[in-house]
């Protein structure tokens, strides 16, 4: 059983909604980053999701493309994210670390020689943001390894694609729960908890929910349906600027603790 | 001695009929595709499904022929260049005057095309992304013919370069949206009206200006600008009695070439080359030569050749054009480099402005600087050919927008 099945089974075993932290590598300070996913998880992250800087982000919203610019201004390509889950590992078996990112960074490393530097370091899942299910052929190498392939679905997914995406999906699968960039707009919980209800019921894989998720009280609202729940902009944005690892430790802390204690309440 | 080892890498059968692409998947060989996020699939697949429909419509077509002939001004002429193919001292330049359209450019073509594509799918709102600003002039002329709201993204450093287009975009009713990220140019304008149609789906149709982009965007815009190509190699057999040896055009996305291109690709023995923004010279690192300097990726929705550096990262380009600075290119001409159809070779600034020069004295034509590169282009081929040779070059835009720039790079005061 891979390290992110295994989280799911114990979290469900335990009936608790699991946690699942977005943060670019390499933002607010390269140097810190693997302390951040260690306070990820001192925090109570189930999960971490480590985006991979590009320079193009077409699906992300203004927080993560700047977190993205201000990476990439210090020099952080894909293999400083790859030796930092390598080093994350050394005192971390246990968290499942999932990869999120466009295609042409892995395109240009090449996707055989990327899926054994991952699997090697320690990634468990690659979600390439602009590589849909069709055009997947391409990451067939990444799938051999044994990364599992996380995929998105959205509101305008068509029912029979959502079946195919359902029996696709590896690890879990990603539920965007608007039509928009990543950290916009306000989620209607009754129209995302109707979906996300028939996507459990045919997804193979167990389903985290997120795209807007901005607090414990938002979170909270998800948690009652979902698997997981995914916090991306809203952390990225409040670690903004951070400087010092006691800083983000604190940050990190700050906002995500009052989040762990909302989904674990409910 | 042992056997070579198999290559690893497919075989490309050799391309019989260059008319038959895109493949249903949206593929051109392995370049083209859709690659965009999941939320975007519903609306192409929606777009597709009308455009399928739409492209052999024949109430459709003649709408799009009416306005063509009435509004764009079409056919636009053949034009021979006598004085300065006499000055070249080579063949005959023979330009395709695009320049004469309606609104002063090729853009024209495309942005009816799809504005009458919007208005079929009833989305009462456009978006456009924009470079040089010919495009968001052509889409915001096309909105408010059809009486559709319409917002162009455009990059900072682009609008500073192009305030003539940008109010002439404002007069024509549209909101021009500054865009301050990346480099504050064409590729980022695409991603922030891309992040806008994710969002605003429901009632807005994106006109995306050149043939990248995802499927069917490279087909779309291709079919619309195809007319350039269809109606010079008709003029050519009337007027010259023969196919050219050449024809040249400037690529920087690709739509003015490819329009050009297109009829002329079964012709295997008329010879294609598109010029790319070289820039300061490919050897500076300062140029927008994605087919002549850059690497197949994956950029905008579609595998093509982009120029990036070895993390991936897409490169920032430059050229003296807005129009041509960007580092992908449209993946039907990446398939025809790799299937030895079509040459892509870099066009200097330098090169370009006295092309710009040479035309405007001896010809009484300001090209767009876009247009200049095709003009330079064309001038080195005719060089090339005897006397009685025939070199088509695709005149894509007029240059009175790029007067400030020449004017500023001149160091004169206007």
């Amino acid at each position: 059983m891979s390290r992110i099945d295994q989280r799911f089974a114990s979290l469900k075993a335990a009936g608790r909604t699991g946690l699942i932290p977005f943060v670019t590598a390499g933002d607010p300070a390269p140097e810190h980053t693997v302390a951040l996913m260690h306070a990820l998880v001192a925090a109570g992250a189930d999960l971490i999701e480590l985006g991979v800087p590009f320079s193009d982000p077409m699906a992300d919203g203004p927080v993560i493309q700047h977190a993205s610019e201000r990476a990439l201004a210090r020099g952080v390509g894909l293999a400083d994210v790859l030796r930092w889950v390598g080093e994350f590992r050394q005192r971390d078996a246990d968290t499942p670390v999932v990869l999120m990112g466009y295609l042409n960074p892995v395109e240009i490393h090449g996707y055989a020689r990327f899926a054994s530097e991952a699997v090697q370091a320690g990634v468990d899942g690659v979600l390439l943001v602009d590589c849909p299910l069709e055009e997947s052929e391409v990451t067939a190498p990444l799938r051999e390894a044994g990364l599992a392939q996380i995929l998105l679905a959205a509101p305008t997914t068509a029912p029979e694609r959502l079946d195919r995406l359902c029996a696709s999906a590896e690890g879990f699968l990603y539920y965007v729960s608007f039509a928009g960039i990543t950290g916009a707009a306000k989620l209607s919980t009754a129209d995302i908890a109707a979906r996300v209800a028939d996507i459990r019921a045919k997804s193979r894989a167990p389903v985290a929910v997120g795209f807007g998720v901005r607090d414990a009280e938002s979170a909270k609202a998800i948690a009652g349906f979902a698997d997981a729940v995914v916090i991306g902009s809203a952390l990225v944005e409040r670690l903004a600027g951070a400087a010092s690892e006691a800083e983000i430790t604190g940050r990190v802390a700050a906002f995500l603790r009052p989040v762990r204690e909302a989904l674990d309440a409910r | 001695m042992a056997t070579p080892a198999p290559l690893a890498v497919p075989a490309v059968p050799p391309v019989t009929d260059f008319h038959a692409w895109p493949d249903p998947h949206g593929r051109f060989g392995q370049f083209g595709g859709q690659y965009v996020a999941e939320t975007l699939m519903a609306p192409l697949a929606e777009l597709t499904e009308a455009y399928e429909r739409l492209r052999t419509d024949p109430e459709f077509l003649a709408e799009l022929d009416r306005d063509l002939t009435h509004y764009v001004g079409r056919p636009s002429p053949l034009y021979h260049a006598e004085r300065l193919s006499a000055h070249v001292g080579g063949a005959r330049i023979i330009l395709k005057r695009e320049d004469l359209n309606h609104t002063g450019a090729h853009k024209i073509n495309n942005t009816i095309g799809q504005g009458l594509v919007a208005k079929r799918m009833g989305k009462p709102r456009i978006i456009a992304e924009t470079g040089a600003g010919q495009h968001g002039v052509a889409s915001a002329t096309v909105a408010a013919r059809l009486g559709l709201k319409c917002v162009v993204y455009m990059g900072s450093t682009d609008i500073e370069r192009q305030k003539i287009n940008v109010y002439r975009m404002k007069l024509l009713g549209a909101e021009v949206v500054p865009v301050t990220s990346g480099s504050k140019t064409l590729k980022d304008a695409l991603n922030e009206a891309m992040r806008d149609w994710v969002t605003n789906v429901a009632d807005t149709f994106y006109i995306i200006g050149t043939v990248a982009g995802p499927h069917p965007y490279p087909m779309m815009v291709r079919d619309f600008n195809a007319i350039v190509g269809r109606e010079a190699r008709a003029q050519m057999l009337k007027e010259y009695g023969r196919l050219p040896d050449a024809i040249t055009a400037c690529v920087g996305g690709g739509s003015n070439a490819i329009g050009l291109f297109h009829e002329f690709l079964n012709d295997r023995e008329v010879r294609i080359v598109g010029a790319e923004a070289a820039g300061e010279g490919i050897g500076s690192g300062l140029h927008a030569a994605s087919l002549a300097a850059g690497r197949p990726g994956v950029l905008h929705g579609n595998r093509t050749y982009v120029l990036c550096d070895d993390n991936g990262q897409i490169a920032e380009t430059h050229s003296i054009s807005a129009g041509l600075d960007y580092p992908g290119v449209g993946p039907e001409h990446a398939f025809l480099k790799d299937a030895g159809r079509a040459e892509y070779v870099g066009v200097t600034d330098a090169e370009a402005m006295e092309a710009f020069h040479l035309l405007a004295r001896m010809e009484g034509i300001l090209p767009a600087l876009e247009s200049s590169h095709a003009v330079a282009q064309a001038m080195k081929l005719a060089r090339g050919l005897p006397k009685d040779g025939l070199v088509l070059c695709n005149l894509s835009g007029r240059g009175d927008k790029d007067v400030h720039t020449i004017a500023a790079r001149e160091g004169v005061t206007v």
